[in-house]
């Protein structure tokens, strides 16, 4: 099943509910070659051409089709509008990977290290789903549900993904620690969007689902002196450290974890500060 | 890199960098794997693993899995006809367990369908039932823990006592030192194609290491004569001692004689981490004592490699891990305790180093608490120590050949330093993380050298044959050695070429059928021996070419020699081409290649146990950010003995290929076990360096020929893997002020070690 | 196999194959091998991790290994086994790795190959970062990518274009 139409790829999920959804298959694909999934039925989406691409809106809104590869994320006229899920898509993988993965699959996975969550967190994205029947838009909080668990019910498809664009004096950060450098997945990350009066921070890779920030942005609000530039950067990153619930696995520690994601914190706000952001 | 070896003129001989003659092919896509090999009417073959590192097999059902359509064949140990069991030393570890399960992974049955699919769910339908028991995880616990085996749990103890034992010096250093368990990880995985023959034996295309010794174990399990398991070396895709100890080769067999068809196992790169051995891993006492000049007055150490369940070479290793623990360094006095152990751990023997590694990891970090303590700087006190010609080492046996180690070291410290990183997220710790500003990087250097013996040890005749046949002007040389992605495919032609001196010179199929063994691919051992026999098989022939020549022209041999491709008399009378010399005669010889006689080592570790011996020396630069663990290599400066280099492209490339392994080790790569079973059997996350994480290598090849070595040529492929992770810690600690006594050095081991004020 | 057979088109190296009576979540990568008679790409992982099975769809390089194969239909498949053109015997890249000393084991050979060619489509003369990132998608074990790199420079020096 491979329509190049979004009304023929909804009808195909109404019709087959038992179908899994294909995009870029980074994710699909790897466990059926591992034999931990075994679908009845594929729908495989990546050629829907109306998923695919962004645009800007008067409202200066984002609107990104989920079937955008991490590498159409990368051009330079995007980066301009969002430098951070640019930033975020370049950690991704590999160039073939880059070049099959999409934002509807990283959000469709909802794994706690998915690459792009954190950014599309801290940008407050509205994720649009579509089904045969009805769409719906929800906060990307409302969409992720749990580890690898989303609000989405059978016959539903991810189809567009819509985040605020940067404004001129927006600074935007992302920043993600893994042990190699390159092809890894995140053992902390963070994405730092400063503008309209606001300081927002996401975390990913520390918590089952990205984490905002709430008490550390608050503070940030207060005592950032953005004309002087200056904020006590250490407490600041104590604060989103204390934001994370990290755990222990393989990859990495809880304590490692939560030690990286202060220190990516602080840095982030160096880097917002050095770069002449401004948040008044 | 500074390439002191000369080249060879124009054609392709001895000290050339010649071409592989396989490379078109690979890079077309072309050149057979064994995993690439078809057969009419193949069956697909999978392994049934235990997913218990220590349990009683109280049931194996396979009903349900032979129902399944497609299904063939199911077989476990009932079905295994010949020995229940294999092993490279100790036959140790069933073809298929028997109602003991001694590690995760350990294999317990397999089928053959016409699908892998099938295969698969063949798997998913056979009923075992299992009795989890209490294992064994933590070495120590092996001296003291009922025996996991009959034969025991501790596989061998190495002493070596050395001089006076109660020797001390001024100075004293001291530190335990930890290894992490390394994976060979090789990009083909494990593969393999059996056919059954009409005589009722096997025919087996193989990527392995060794092909007489797979045949030997083979035959053995299937009760089946040598002669009648015929394997042929299949294009491999790297191996690094992975591929010394069977794998899935009795279990393809047996499949394809009990269906009657072809059967073809490849595993899956998860399967493939539980299919074969990996590196011992290592906790290592040293205490240095020295004068106040940093001369080293006496060595005590313990050490302990985890064996895991079953012994491959375990016993070799610790052998070697002991011989070296006192490094290319003239040590008067030693009191060395090693140990391998038997544990529930995986299986580990082989890899790359083969015990050299873990023991360089804890001399290196010893010699630089050394300088410290003696106010020297880490290449003077190492200097000050090393080893050459002539010196005694800690085993007795006096350095008979080259050791060039201060050579190495000053080769290793003339090399320009890297440049400041460019202002590049790439060039940082961190990479595409954007992690690292320029201000969170510090940078350190590290040394360490290291020493490895060539060939196998202690009264071992690893010998090689290989024939060569000359027809027309055209040669054809056989050798089983096992061509692993190194290069002595290439070699192999060079020397005939050379010895030879004509251009047709290509290698026969790798087959046990038709030559006799090459020893195995490892121990840096193929360039001597293997390149001895193909030496010897073509000076043989060449004598008889000119004998020929000579008797047919009524000429004295003495006054012919062969040229560039013709056999010339000095007084011009006989000048014919080799091709048109000896019309349809065949010339052929066969030769089996010896390299002296070691021994074993005595009660205490003495011995003249090591045939040769190869030294080389890495400095390492780092970028550090200390504040989140992360490290980036810079570059890699090394100085290496080796001997001469007979085709120096390819020395450089198992110089490169070797430092990236350890660097792997350095920083990235370790087998994660929870209870003996790995957590990460995938490179999702066993993390191998990538091209963004490989440093620059400089490397200057220190050429002092060998006396007995064919050519002169030491082997070249462990020694650059032996030191270059402990030079890359070195340069950690030297960024970072800290004691790193454990690789791989994890981020946390950075970024949450205590810092010491002051 | 006993489930429902798939029956599909695929082209490859401009020519098209039928697929018959394949299981459904076969990647593109073991229809390749297995069903295709074009075994140069390889299968190193599964997982998309180690690139030894880099393909261009529609002239995007992606591992086969996470392609489903019967999702690639009407598509233009290049494998390496199509990489050189029916007049030469192989590319510029290719006869770079191997006078470079670029290949040993070779099993990571063709995905490294797919991969170059496809960074020099794109950027015809790559910083050295640039080709280290181009390529951190191929795993090599044998190489170090020490002549790896050198093969690319080669390449790129004789003035080619993927």
């Amino acid at each position: 099943m491979v329509p190049t139409r979004l009304d023929d790829a909804l009808r195909m999920l109404a019709e087959l509910p038992e179908a899994e959804i294909l995009a870029g298959g980074t994710d699909l694909m790897n466990e059926v070659n591992h034999g931990s999934r075994r679908p009845p039925a594929v729908v495989a989406v990546n050629r829907v051409a109306e998923m695919r691409g962004w645009s800007l809106d008067d409202g200066d809104r984002l609107h990104i089709g989920a079937g955008t590869t991490y590498t159409d994320l990368l051009e330079p006229a995007f980066a301009r509008r969002c430098p951070a899920l640019t930033a975020a898509s370049r950690t991704v993988g590999s160039p073939q990977i880059r070049n099959a993965g999409t934002v509807g699959g990283n959000l469709g996975t909802a794994s706690p290290a998915g690459d792009t969550l954190p950014v599309l967190a801290a940008l407050d994205a509205e994720i649009v789903v579509a089904s045969a029947h009805r769409t719906r838009r929800l906060p990307i909080a409302e969409f992720i549900t749990g580890v690898k668990r989303t609000a989405l019910v059978p016959g539903e498809l991810v189809v567009e993904v819509v985040i605020a664009a940067a404004g001129p004096g927006d600074v935007q950060e992302y920043l993600k620690v893994g042990t190699r450098n390159a092809m890894v997945i995140s053992v902390a990350g963070l994405a730092l969007v400063v503008g309209d009066g606001a300081v927002r921070v996401a975390l990913g890779s520390v918590g089952p689902m990205p984490i905002r920030a709430t008490e550390a942005e608050a503070w940030a609000a207060e005592h950032v002196d953005w004309r002087r530039r200056t904020a006590d950067l250490a407490h600041f990153g104590a604060l989103v450290a204390g934001a994370a619930r990290p755990i222990d696995d393989h990859r990495s520690t809880a304590d490692y974890r939560r030690h990286a994601i202060g220190v990516l914190a602080a840095r982030a706000l160096r880097r917002a500060l050095a770069t002449g952001a401004s948040a008044a | 890199m500074t390439d002191t070896a000369t080249r060879a003129p124009a054609r392709d001989g001895i000290g050339a960098s010649a071409v592989r003659p396989d490379g078109v092919a690979k890079t077309k896509g072309a050149f057979a794997f064994t995993s690439d090999l078809f057969a009419e009417g193949l069956l697909w073959g999978r392994t049934l693993r235990s997913p218990h590192a220590s349990a009683r097999i109280r049931s194996v059902d396979t009903e349900a899995a032979r129902a399944i359509p497609g299904v063939a064949a199911v077989v476990t140990a009932l079905d295994v006809p010949g020995l229940p069991t294999y092993g490279l030393d100790e036959a140790d570890q069933p073809v298929f367990a028997i109602d003991v399960v001694r590690y995760a992974g350990e294999p317990i049955a397999a089928v053959a369908a016409d699908h892998p699919e099938t295969a698969r769910r063949a798997l998913e339908a056979i009923v075992v039932h299992y009795e989890v028991t209490d294992g064994v995880y933590d070495p120590e616990e092996a001296f003291d823990a009922p025996p996991i085996h009959p034969n025991g749990n501790v596989f061998r103890h190495v002493p070596i006592r050395k001089g006076d034992p109660d020797a001390t010096g001024e100075v004293v250093v001291e530190g335990m030192y930890e290894v992490g368990m390394q994976d060979q990880a090789f990009m083909g995985p494990e593969s393999g194609l059996a056919i059954p023959a009409e005589d009722g034996g096997v025919e087996l295309y193989i990527s392995t290491q060794w092909l007489h010794v797979d045949r030997d174990q083979v035959a053995a399990c299937l009760d089946l004569p040598p002669e009648k398991v015929r394997l042929t070396l299949g294009g491999v895709g790297g191996a690094f001692g992975a591929r010394e100890d069977v794998s899935l080769q009795v279990h393809v067999c047996l499949l394809a004689l009990r269906t009657g068809r072809p059967v073809r196992m490849v595993y899956s790169r998860e399967e493939s981490f539980h299919g074969h051995v990996h590196r011992h891993p290592a906790r290592i006492w040293m205490r240095h004592h020295a004068g106040a000049d940093g001369r080293i007055v006496k060595l005590e150490a313990r050490l302990l490699l985890d064996g895991g369940a079953y012994q491959s070479t375990s016993t070799h290793v610790i052998s070697n891990a002991a011989c070296f623990a006192s490094g290319p360094y003239v040590v008067p006095n030693a009191v060395i305790d090693g140990y391998s152990v038997r544990t529930n751990n995986p299986p580990c023997g082989a890899m790359r180093g083969f015990g050299a590694v873990q023991a360089c990891f804890a001399h290196e970090g010893q010699m630089d608490k050394l300088a410290a303590a003696c106010g020297l700087e880490p290449v003077e006190v190492r200097l000050r120590n090393a080893m050459a010609h002539g010196d005694t080492l800690v085993t007795g046996q006096v350095v008979a050949g080259t050791l060039p180690t201060r050579e190495c070291i000053e080769a290793a410290a003339a090399l320009p330093l890297p440049p400041d990183p460019a202002d590049d997220w790439l060039a940082r710790p961190g990479g595409t993380g954007r992690t690292t500003d320029r201000s969170d990087v510090q940078r350190g250097l590290g040394w360490a050298v290291g020493l490895k013996n060539l060939m196998y040890a202690e009264g071992a005749d690893d010998y090689s044959t290989a024939s060569c046949r000359l027809e027309g002007g055209f040669a054809v040389i056989t050798s089983a050695a096992a061509e692993v992605g190194q290069g002595f495919v290439t070699l192999a032609a060079q020397i005939g070429r050379t010895v030879l001196g004509i251009d047709d010179v290509t290698l026969g199929p790798a087959q046990t059928a038709t030559i006799g063994s090459a020893g195995s691919t490892s121990a840096s051992r193929q360039t001597w021996m293997s390149g001895g026999a193909v030496e010897a098989a073509c000076v043989a022939v060449r004598a008889q070419v000119l004998a020929h020549v000579a008797a047919s022209r009524g000429v004295p041999v003495a006054e012919l020699a062969l040229v560039d491709g013709r056999i010339a008399s000095a007084d011009g009378s006989v000048d014919v081409a080799v091709a048109e010399a000896a019309p349809g005669v065949v010339f052929e010889a066969t030769e089996e290649f010896h390299h002296h006689r070691t021994h074993p080592l005595d009660a205490g570790g003495q011995g003249q146990a090591h045939v040769a011996f190869a030294v080389a020396c890495h400095r390492a630069v780092v970028d550090v950010d200390a504040e989140l663990g992360l490290v980036r290599v810079v570059q890699i400066a090394t100085g290496q003995d080796v001997g001469k280099a007979l085709n120096p492209l390819a020395v450089r490339g198992q110089i490169e290929g070797g430092i990236a392994q350890g660097v792997g080790l350095a920083v990235l790569e370790e087998i994660v076990l929870d209870k003996g079973r790995i957590r990460n059997p995938s490179f999702t996350d066993y993390l191998i360096p990538t091209a963004l994480d490989m440093p620059e290598v400089v490397a200057t090849l220190i050429e002092q020929p060998e006396p007995g070595a064919p050519f002169g040529a030491k082997g070249v492929g462990e020694a650059p893997t032996v030191s270059s992770h402990a030079a890359v810690v070195a340069a950690i600690r030297a960024a970072t002020g800290l004691d790193l006594a454990r690789c791989p050095v994890r981020p946390q081991d950075i970024a949450l070690a205590p810092r010491v004020a002051g | 196999m006993t489930e429902v057979q798939e029956h599909y088109t695929l082209r490859v190296n401009g020519r098209d194959h039928a697929v018959e009576d394949a299981w459904l979540g076969e990647s593109l990568l073991y229809v390749l091998r297995e069903r295709l008679g074009l075994p140069g790409s390889k299968s190193g992982c599964e997982q998309g991790e180690c690139g030894s099975c880099s393909v261009t769809v529609d002239g995007v390089l992606v591992c086969a290994c996470l392609v489903l194969a019967a999702s690639a239909v009407e598509t233009e498949i290049l494998t390496i086994e199509g990489l050189a053109g029916p007049d030469d015997p192989m590319t510029v890249v290719q006869e770079a790795f191997v006078t470079e000393g670029g290949v040993q084991c070779g099993f990571c050979t063709p995905g490294l190959v797919m991969a170059v060619h496809d960074l020099l489509e794109r950027i015809p003369e790559p910083s050295d970062l640039e080709v280290r990132e181009a390529i951190s998608g191929n795993l090599c074990r044998c190489t170090g990518y020490g002549r790896v790199l050198a093969a690319v420079q080669q390449a790129v020096a004789r003035g080619v274009r993927g």
